[in-house]
């Protein structure tokens, strides 16, 4: 596997739906920020510096110690892909928005697997991040702090003894952890109760935000709720926290889904099965309409409504029917209205062969 | 009279907002009147953490909040020069010096933040020296206070005699 392998296959370990309380956590994420001492920060950096950066990382990742904690791990040049390689890798949820941003002076490092990110040159040196299916974030912020060691054992951080790991932003400063899980909210929605539940969250230190990160809507019913304080509290206090409420969200959603069965079974029927038909049989698809379409779905195979479909099939299809993928998948630039087409024959595809088999 | 946020064009829309029962009336031109609005409808993303983090340091730093901001001479970063305005301005720091330089008058941004000035997480393995083996000794300590608690001696000698080694360690530097 590598790098090519990534931006091919639209899947990744993240979407297999094997975790924990998988039907509602679609995955844990866990990254930290880390800068190296003696640099300015990346958006001060000039492009030998960024090149010295870059080039401190591949070193790190191929020294012994790194090897035995963490594995192999592949470095690759943002400017060694194209446009939609570069924007699979932000819809497969590997690499930030921000990292195109300036792409000539960015990396990224990635494991096999997908579980292991590291962004160079983001708006901090290093963003490291351990993405999982499922509610997994005491495993991920382990696995990311493994990662840390790693490159630690041959790079010198920006830490201070009094504020930790410095950061570019204050924000981050601190432990510069940033815990989040994405979650399928859709009972919430339906019974209008999820501005308040929300709303309850961001008094909690935590924020909530849409599914490609900050600043993006809320599509598919899916949200990322992450932990807003890095400085302070210890890692993993940090994340029990934030365990600690989506475990809250987790009942509100199965008691407004249980309520939804009870009160208004036909009404929720309908809608999973308009759903179905819908993606089973169109033509043209715009990608909101399919990512609120996937949501309801979703919710029917959650709730055993809809039987012979399997959960993580919506996820990939989530990610294989956004713009760049759909490019990558047919070879070809295409307008906006071929997307729509193109998009809803793959839905039809993998609906009819998902039956199949 | 000029706009009261660009302070640039006239001033020809009156605009009311009434957030918490708090009524206020802003005197704005035409552009930044259908800005707020189409901000206030849920036209535009979140706000940008970025410029919302601006607007605090400008608070911090007592630059106006509106505006744009003339650089004041002086007061720039010695290691990466990095000026106060710049970090004003972008909510970015430029790079490790910048705590110590800017030092005390980031504490009520982290304040603001964090609610917190204080890391008490992890700790570089390698490099974190001193501090890796100071938060060893406390939670060395409180394992010793339990032991004691629970009157198990050998134990409580086996950490005293840890704690002791990793003092003496650290006195030596």
């Amino acid at each position: 596997m590598s790098i090519r392998e990534t931006v091919n296959n639209p899947h990744s370990h993240w979407m297999d739906g094997t975790g924990p309380e998988s039907d509602i956590v679609i995955s844990s994420r866990v990254r930290v920020a880390r800068n190296l001492a003696h640099l300015p920060f990346p958006h001060l950096l000039s492009r030998e510096k960024a090149e010295e950066v870059i080039h401190a990382v591949q070193t790190a990742i191929e020294n012994r110690v790194f090897r035995e904690k963490v594995g192999k791990m592949e470095l690759t040049r943002m400017n060694e892909l194209t446009p939609v390689e570069r924007q699979i890798l932000v819809e497969k949820h590997l690499i930030s928005p921000d990292l195109l941003e300036g792409f000539e002076r960015k990396a990224v490092v990635l494991r096999d697997d997908e579980v292991f990110s590291v962004m160079v040159n983001e708006e901090d040196h290093l963003r490291l991040q351990c993405l999982l299916p499922g509610l997994q974030l005491n495993r991920a912020w382990e696995l990311v702090s493994r990662l840390d060691d790693g490159l630690e054992a041959t790079l010198d951080y920006a830490f201070d003894e009094k504020l930790g790991y410095l950061t570019a932003c204050p924000t981050n400063v601190g432990t510069g952890l940033r815990a989040s899980v994405m979650l399928h909210l859709p009972g919430l929605v339906m019974v209008n109760q999820i501005k308040g539940v929300l709303g309850t969250i961001t008094k909690l230190g935590l924020t909530v935000r849409g599914l490609y990160g900050e600043g993006t809507e809320a599509k598919g019913n899916l949200f990322q709720v992450s932990n807003q304080v890095t400085l302070g509290q210890a890692e993993e206090d940090i994340i029990a926290n934030l365990i600690s409420v989506t475990r809250q969200l987790l009942g509100q959603e199965r008691a407004a889904r249980e309520a939804l069965y009870r009160e208004r079974r036909e009404q929720l029927e309908d809608r999973v099965g308009r759903a179905y038909g819908l993606l089973k049989h169109a033509r043209v698809m715009t990608s909101d309409e399919a990512m609120s379409l996937f949501s309801d779905l979703r919710l029917g195979i959650d709730m055993g409504i809809i039987k012979n479909i399997p959960a993580p099939l919506i996820i990939e299809l989530m990610v294989l029917t956004r713009p760049a993928f759909l490019v990558k998948v047919t070879g070809k630039d295409l307008s906006p209205v071929e997307r729509d087409i193109y998009r809803a024959q793959l839905i039809r595809k993998k609906l009819s062969a998902a039956q199949q088999s | 009279m000029e706009c009261e946020r660009c302070h640039q064009r006239p001033a020809t829309v009156h605009l009311t907002e009434i957030i918490n029962n708090e009524k206020r009336t802003m005197r704005l031109c035409e552009q930044c009147a259908r800005e707020l609005q189409a901000q206030a409808m849920g036209f535009f993303p979140q706000i940008n953490l970025h410029n919302f983090l601006a607007g605090l340091l400008h608070n911090e730093f007592g630059f106006p909040t509106t505006g744009p901001t003339v650089a004041p001479a002086g007061a720039r970063c010695e290691a990466c020069g990095l000026t106060e305005a710049q970090f004003a301005r972008q909510g970015l720091l430029g790079c490790g010096e910048c705590y110590r330089y800017f030092g005390p008058r980031l504490e009520p941004v982290f304040r603001r933040i964090h609610g917190n000035t204080c890391h008490t997480g992890k700790v570089p393995e390698r490099t974190g020296g001193k501090v890796r083996v100071i938060n060893r000794i406390e939670r060395l300590k409180a394992q010793l206070r339990e032991a004691i608690s629970r009157e198990e001696f050998e134990r409580a000698a086996e950490l005293r005699d840890t704690i002791r080694e990793l003092e003496k360690e650290l006195q030596e530097g």
